[in-house]
């Protein structure tokens, strides 16, 4: 779900997709989503040529963007989104 | 086509995670090359959800990242592929876990690898696949310093040739 986060951690074979945190493989009910998305997966372990392999799924979220982006955040901010949210901080 | 990383991200959290490059000493390429076939090869999963087995395991320690925000449970959990789903907790306090409770397969496709296997897209799955909770405090000292070596040595244990790990 961040394939440049994984790409600057050196990761060896990164599958990128484009789905909410929580949702790795797809939406609940779509067996065929969360197919795509492991074979996808298992293609890339297998056939990366080296390190810095990184391949994007091209499967768009099929939920309107201004749900989904509220729909997988919990439903009481996490301590640490608390703790920064009362200090004023900002992440990092 | 390129996938937006950030997409889902409160961009006030960006900075949090774009740029910051490799962790010190770990700026070299790892690599190890796969050699086997797939349909010869045992495969593993590794989730970051927070699944755990309610009847048989603890929960991943929620309180104690409650009392201490900087710090996330560094502990594992070994998940039998054949669980089912009822029988699976979440415990992760950064992810709505409703479609996760409802379905772990969007974080943990044990039955689909299963399937895959079965169709000979891969030689076997493993019987135990791994979870951990994937927020962590800042060293990852937990991980470094016993989990990883722990999960490999299971994972080795049980033959495994590869393993899909998929952040939530």
């Amino acid at each position: 779900m961040m394939p440049a986060v994984a790409e600057e951690r050196v990761a060896p074979r990164v599958v990128g997709v484009e789905f909410p945190y929580g949702h790795p493989f797809g939406m609940p009910g779509d067996k065929s989503m969360q197919r795509q998305v492991l074979e996808l997966a298992l293609r890339v372990l297998a056939g990366a040529r080296g390190p810095g392999t990184r391949v994007d799924l091209d499967v768009e979220w099929p939920v309107p963007l201004r749900e989904a982006y509220r729909a997988w955040q919990p439903k009481e901010a996490s301590p640490i989104v608390k703790v920064l949210l009362e200090t004023g901080r900002r992440p990092g | 086509m390129k996938v937006d990383s950030y997409r889902f991200l409160p961009r006030s959290f960006r900075s949090f995670y774009e740029g910051r490059g490799p962790f010190a000493g770990e700026e070299e390429p790892v690599w190890a090359p796969f050699e086997k076939r797939l349909q010869e090869s045992r495969i593993a999963l590794l989730t970051s959800a927070g699944l755990y087995v309610k009847r048989t395991q603890p929960s991943f320690d929620l309180e104690r990242e409650r009392a201490h925000p900087e710090w996330g449970d560094p502990s594992w959990r070994p998940i039998p592929a054949v669980v089912d789903a009822a029988d699976l907790g979440v415990a992760h306090l950064h992810i709505n876990d409703d479609d996760l409770i409802a379905e772990p397969e969007i974080a943990l496709p044990a039955r689909l690898l299963d399937q895959l296997a079965a169709d000979h897209v891969i030689g076997s799955a493993a019987t135990e696949h791994i979870s951990v909770m994937g927020y962590q405090e800042r060293s990852l000292q937990g991980w470094r310093d016993k989990t990883s070596g722990e999960v490999i040595a299971h994972l080795r244990s049980q033959g495994v040739d590869g393993l899909i790990l998929a952040p939530a």
